[in-house]
Parts: structure tokens; sequence; C-alpha cells
């Protein structure tokens, strides 16, 4: 017998059923959970199950249930539900021209809203393009968001990146790179600043499993796992990278959560459509970070239910229905029950939510094209353009601006419009 | 068109001709890259090919561009030509010390014992409102490097000639693919509404085997008062920029830049006297540097003005001010007025 290529096998395509049967599920509540201070062999095997909270009916069972209160089970209902709508409106306005371009984080709201509430104020946010629900639960305005996606005259990258690549200094989330994987050797390097100053703050840094083949990956597993770095470092198996499954990063018949023991460092497999287990789980791997006995790497089990953005069409590589047949469900709808089943919350409660947040968004939205957009209304300054490339504007930059000045003066004066 | 020989084909369509033909002639040929293989690629341009030609000789990849490279020039060393797919050319970095180190210099070091005949092809320039990582023009970065030959073409006929002649070379080379020509030519001018490469000579492509020879430049059109050196989406956008203002203009386009067709320029120039060049990267230390400084060097006594660069700002690609960054008609219309009044 001659060695034969070996290609990864992917369950579904357009036309065949859907089939999970390869994603090992875990009962809630099986899995044990170790002290944040264990070592990472004592962990071991915390990479290959599936750390679960929630069960079918909604009850928390097991050693990994947060003990949320019901203001808080409720705050992050509200904070994924507001990210789903934000998105849905997002989505639509790209559809009607109003923005250029648009990524939603449907089905994966948890993984975002549950660490960011795990985490402290302070604690540094190094997000992938899909982690908005980072930024609204840190409290980053709608409207600020919404600017940015319009490039418009309040746009916080100053019309300079594609849409959904925000940051926020002030609430320390990371400028977000449309090149992938670069944050989290990044994230490892400021955890790092962070023990190098004796200050008790982690870094967080998020990315898909696709990202994960990237050299970046393993470089920030190998810097986290040699300097101890307080960092938690998050890869978000959604099963797709575009039209690329799993697989083809390595995930087949090993997790991604594998590679942490690989290296040296403690890994987590977690069922990330269940808002309770992603709580409990970073804040394991916070508490473990501030205490000294380094970083975690964590693989948050989930499912990309919308397209990759709006270029692309998923239906043409996975059957359309594999969302419905996902073994572990909807994040949202999963919260919800557990709420209903504490008595906490009921339909009604819901559908007000919803209605409410919807006005919101839309709101937000009104606020927001009052500053522009890149079609209608009052525009950036151009010249904008040449600040930020370097702290002052050198000579040849200067020159070049006023070039486009003058090029600007012609054409207005040739045609009456500003811009070419 | 009567010829049954030939079709009217997009860039993508004739790029995907290419990779049809090739790998149906020659077994040793294989294409890989993100999304490549069953999907057919974020710019269909890989459609269909893996259907034909099976797993082993269309392979979807991790996400890792310089696991692709680094690869490529294994199974290149190994015997086969691969033509591997960079989706975007703003995210080719992670595989420039595999290019650079790497694949440019592995016949020069090993004294001619090792070679690796990879094609990477990768989209480049804006134009599709991708902010500042959809729309790089880094050919500068690899024309820079010795041991790589660095081609773009700027059409559908010669997309698919360069890319056979890319895949049957012995050395590497870096193939730019234009995204913004993929679907029809561009003209620089955002208000008109989009056109297709239907009825274009150019996109009337064979579709069989032939090839476009790497390092010939092309004269897209015929002129007196001065040259124009360009490549690319530029060409489109220097033609219509020399229509609009009536200077009869003669046009270059280089399909390559290294080999460089120093002959053509030279000869163009050395008839008009007056040199304007044109692209879309940056121009600070850009290929427009080496231009200038190789028709000076060659064409001193016959310039009858300072030869001129038209090109990108020296900035990131802004996605709200692409139009103002982007090197259109209006700007290159301009330069070519004052070039052509300039008195010596
Ligand atoms: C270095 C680099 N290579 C390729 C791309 C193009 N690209 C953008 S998103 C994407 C898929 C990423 O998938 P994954 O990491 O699984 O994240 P997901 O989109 O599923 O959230 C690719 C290939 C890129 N942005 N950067």
């Amino acid at each position: 017998m001659t060695p034969q290529l070996y290609v990864p096998t992917v369950p579904a395509r357009p036309g065949d059923t859907p089939d999970f049967s390869y994603v090992q599920v875990s009962a809630a509540g099986e899995i044990a959970r170790p002290s944040p201070a264990a070592t990472v062999a004592e962990t071991a095997s915390l990479a290959e199950t599936l750390i679960r909270v929630l069960d079918e009916s909604g009850q928390a069972c097991g050693p990994w249930n947060p003990g949320l209160d019901p203001d808080q089970l409720r705050k992050g209902l509200e904070l994924m539900l507001r990210t789903r709508i934000f998105d849905d409106s997002m989505q639509r306005r790209q559809r009607q021209g109003k923005i250029t371009f648009y990524m939603r984080s449907y089905g994966e709201e948890a993984v975002s809203v549950a660490a960011a509430m795990a985490l402290l104020a302070d604690d540094m946010l190094f997000p992938s393009y899909r982690n908005q629900g980072l930024f609204l639960t840190r409290g980053v305005s709608l409207v600020d968001l919404m600017c940015q996606l319009l490039s418009n005259t309040r746009d916080m990258c100053k019309g300079r990146q594609l849409p959904v690549m925000y940051h926020s200094g002030e609430r320390k989330i990371f400028s977000i790179s449309g090149n992938l994987a670069t944050q989290f050797p990044q994230a490892v390097g400021w955890a790092m600043a962070a023990a190098i100053k004796g200050e008790l703050n982690v870094a967080a840094a998020w990315m898909g499993e696709g990202s994960a083949a990237e050299a970046d990956f393993h470089h920030a597993l190998l810097f986290a796992k040699v300097y101890r770095a307080p960092v938690i470092l998050n890869v978000v198996n959604n099963q797709w990278a575009i039209s690329t499954f799993q697989g083809y990063a390595g995930g087949e018949q090993r997790s991604f959560a594998a590679r942490g023991p690989g290296v040296g460092v403690a890994g987590l497999r977690v069922d990330g459509n269940d808002f309770l287990a992603v709580y409990a789980a970073t804040a394991w791997a916070a508490e473990r970070a501030r205490a000294g006995h380094g970083a975690t790497l964590i693989e948050w089990v989930t499912y990309r239910a919308g397209a990759h953005s709006t270029s692309d069409d998923p239906t043409r590589y996975r059957p359309r229905e594999e969302f419905s047949q996902w073994p572990l469900g909807d994040p949202v709808d999963r919260l919800k029950r557990h709420l209903c089943a504490l008595g906490h919350w009921d339909e009604k409660a819901h559908q007000e939510l919803i209605h409410s947040l919807e006005e919101e968004v839309a709101g937000a939205w009104r606020d927001a094209i009052a500053y522009g957009s890149l079609s209608e209304g009052v525009r950036l300054d151009p010249h904008l353009m040449f600040t930020d490339v370097y702290k002052d504007i050198p000579p040849h930059l200067q020159a070049q601006s006023a070039a486009l000045a003058k090029e600007l003066r012609e054409i207005s004066a040739e045609t009456g419009v500003r811009s070419p | 068109m009567s010829d049954p020989a030939t079709k009217g084909m997009s860039m993508i369509q004739a790029l995907n001709s290419a990779l049809d033909v090739m790998l149906a002639r020659d077994s040793t040929v294989v294409a890989l890259g993100e999304d490549v293989g069953y999907f057919g690629g974020v710019f269909r341009v890989t459609e269909g090919l893996q259907r034909k030609y099976g797993t082993h000789r269309v392979l979807d990849t991790p996400i890792a561009e310089g696991g692709i490279i680094g690869a490529a020039i294994g199974m290149a060393v190994n015997g086969l030509r691969p033509v591997a797919e960079i989706q975007f050319a703003d995210y080719i970095y992670p595989a420039y010390d595999q290019i650079v180190s790497e694949l440019a210099r592995l016949r020069y070091r090993s004294g001619g014992a090792y070679t690796a005949p990879v094609t990477i092809r990768t989209p480049c320039g804006g134009g599709i409102r991708g902010g500042q990582t959809h729309s790089q023009s880094p050919e500068g970065v690899f024309a820079h490097v010795s041991g790589l030959q660095t081609v773009m073409p700027s059409n559908p006929y010669d997309a698919k000639g360069l890319l056979i002649a890319a895949i049957e070379s012995d050395d590497p080379v870096i193939f730019f693919e234009p995204k913004r020509l993929y679907n029809g030519p561009f003209d620089g001018d955002p208000q008109q509404p989009a056109t297709s490469w239907a009825d274009h000579p150019l996109a009337e492509v064979p579709e069989g085997y032939y090839s476009v020879p790497i390092g010939q430049a092309a004269i897209r059109k015929a002129g007196e008062a001065l040259t124009v050196v360009t490549y690319g989406t530029m060409v489109h956008v220097c033609l219509a920029a020399a229509a609009h203002t009536g200077i009869d203009a003669e046009i270059i386009d280089l399909r390559s830049m290294v080999p460089l067709d120093m002959d053509t320029i030279a000869t163009s120039v050395e008839k008009t006297g007056r040199c304007l060049i044109a692209h879309e990267a940056t121009r600070f230390a850009g290929f427009g540097a080496e231009l200038s400084a190789s028709i000076q060097e060659r064409c001193f006594w016959s310039l009858e003005a300072p030869i001129v660069r038209v090109a990108g700002w020296d900035t990131p690609y802004p996605h709200a001010f692409e139009w103002e960054y982007f090197p259109g008609k209006v700007r290159v219309a301009r330069a070519l007025q004052e070039l052509a009044q300039t008195v010596s």
C-alpha cells in the first residue's frame, strides 16, 4: 500500500442532511471543576470534554454553575438580544446600501456577552470582528458603533476602516484588525506587560477556529506558556471559516482546546451557546490568570448561524437547515428557558424586551445617520486621510495633502460636485 | 464572434480557464488556497476545478499563508507545479518570509540544485470599498526582491496567457490580479455604472492553450505626444484620461514588472520625449520610482520634461476616502495636461 494524501471530511454539503455526530457533547453538570490553581496536567481532561451548565430543560447543573442572580441573568439575556437585534438591523442597512459591509455574530452572542460580564472593567480585550457583544457589554453606545459602520463624521476610526473594525480606548477594547490572528500574540504581550508592571489586570483575545491555523496562534500559545502570561486565549469554534469546515483547521478528531495542554497551557472545551458555562469558564480562567497560575486556552463550541459576512452566501457550501439541527441550540433561547424555568421571565416580558430593543436600535440609527454617511449628508474631511499616518504629518504628506486640496477644488469648479 | 475557438470571458473566467487548461495538460499542476476547493474561491476563480480534478489536485487549505507558501515550495521541490492562491494581497505578509528568504533564493543558494516553480496568485488593488485590508497593491515589495517574477494583467486575454506562462515558468511568479477588473474594465470614475467585459476586444479569449510571454509589455494605444507607463487597473484609467483630454498619448501596459520590458518603454519615450508613470500603489519607493530611474538612465537625452508619477497617496488605503485616494481619471488627466504643456 502506498500512502494516500488525506483530505479532511466535511460532514454535510448543500443537499446533504446535516450531520453533527462529530461534535462530542457531555451532559450538563457532568464535568468536574478543578481549582483555578490546578496544574496543567490536572486540567488536561477538560480540553476533551465539554463543560456545560444548562440542560435541555433549562436547569443549571453541576459544579460550573456560576450562581448568577436574576438581575445578572436578565442583563445577559438583554445584552445578547441587543447584540442580535443590532446585527439584524445593520445587516438590513447594508442591504439597503447605507453601509458598505457587515458581519453578524448570530448564534454566538453568548461567547462575547458572558465573557465580558465575567471579566473586570480594567481587563484588556483583543477582539476579532465577530465580538460585537464585547463592545455592547462594556457599554460602548450603539450610536458610536453605527457611526463607525457609516464611516461618518463621528466615526471613531476617522473613516479609515471597513465597517465592524471598531475599538474603544476608553473601554479597553483593542482595535480590530482585518488580518486574522494578529491580536493573539499582542494580547499575550499586553498580559506580559501587566505582569512586568505588577498589575492585576488580565488580557483576553478572541479568534475563530479557522484563524487558529495561523502562526500567530502558535506564537501566542508558546509565549503564554513560557512567561505564564495572565491571558485568556479564546478560540471560537463556530464550525465554519467562510466555506472551510473546521476540520481544515485541524479540528478533526482533535479539539482546539487540546492544543493548550499540548504546549503547556490549561485548555478548556466549553459549550459556547451556554451563557452560564461561558461565564463560569471565563471566570475560572480569569481567576487562574490573576492568581499567577498562567494562561488558559478556551475553545467555545458554537455555530455560525449566519453568513460569514454580507459578501457571503453560505447556501453554496453548507446545508441551509444546519443551524436548526445544531446540538447546542441557540444561546438566547437557552438562557431565556432558564430564566423562565426559574420564574424570573416570561414570554410577555421577552416580547416587550425585543420591542423596546428594536426601538432603541432604530432610535440610535436616527441619531447616527444625522452625522452623515458615505452616500448622504455631511462627510468627513478627506484630508483626515493624511493624519495619524505618523504622529506629525511629514513634509511629503503635507505636499500630497495640498495636492489633493487642489484636485478637489478643480473638481468642484468643473462639476459642482465635492469629490470625484 | 464566429471563431469557435474563442469565447467572451471575464477576467475571472479567463483565469479559471487557464487553470483548467493547465490542470488538464500537466498532471503535476496543483491549485491550493483558502476556500479554493469546494467553494471555488471567494472570487470564484477556481470554481468547478475541484469537482473536475479532485481533492488531490485542487486543495482547500488551513488559513495560514506562511503554511500555504511553505508547503507549495516543498511540493514544487518534489516535482509539482503548485498554483497557490492568497485570498487578498493584503494577507500575503504572513508568507513574506517563505517568499523572500526561501522561494526567491532557492535556485541561487543551492547553486541550481533545487528550484521551486511556484505561482502565487493574489487579488490586489482597490476600487471595491475594501478599506485598508482589501485594497493594497504591494507589487513593489515583491519587485524589489531578486529571484521573483512579478506580473499584473489588465484584461482577460493577458490574464489567461500570462497565468499559463507563469505556471510553465521554472522560476517563481507573483501573479497579481487587479480585483476591480475581475468583472469588467474600470476607467476610474466611480459615478459611472460598472461595465462588464462583454464586447471588449481583449475579452475574446481562446478556449484552449496559449501563453503570453512574461516580460513583454503591450502598447495599448499608439501616440506621439507623450508616453504613459502603467499596469493593472490604471491601464484603463489612463486610456480614459487620455481620451478625455484629447492628448495623443502612447499607453504602455507593462503586464510584467519583473522582468521589465525596457526596450518597449525606451523606444516610446525616445519617440515622445515625455513620460508619465501611473500606479495605484503608494508613491514613495513604489515601483514607479524604479521605472522613473531606469527611464531617466536610458532616455535622459531624449527627455523634454521631467518624468511625472501619479500614484496612490502615501497613506494606508482609507475606506471613506477611497475615491480621494484612488488615482482616478481627474488626477491622471491633469497630470497629462501639465506634462504635455511643460516646455523645456
Ligand atoms: C491573514 C488573513 N488571511 C485571510 C483572511 C481572509 N479571511 C477573512 S475571515 C476568514 C475566515 C476566518 O474564519 P474563522 O477564523 O473561523 O472566523 P469566523 O469568521 O468563523 O468567525 C478569512 C479566510 C484574512 N482576513 N486575514
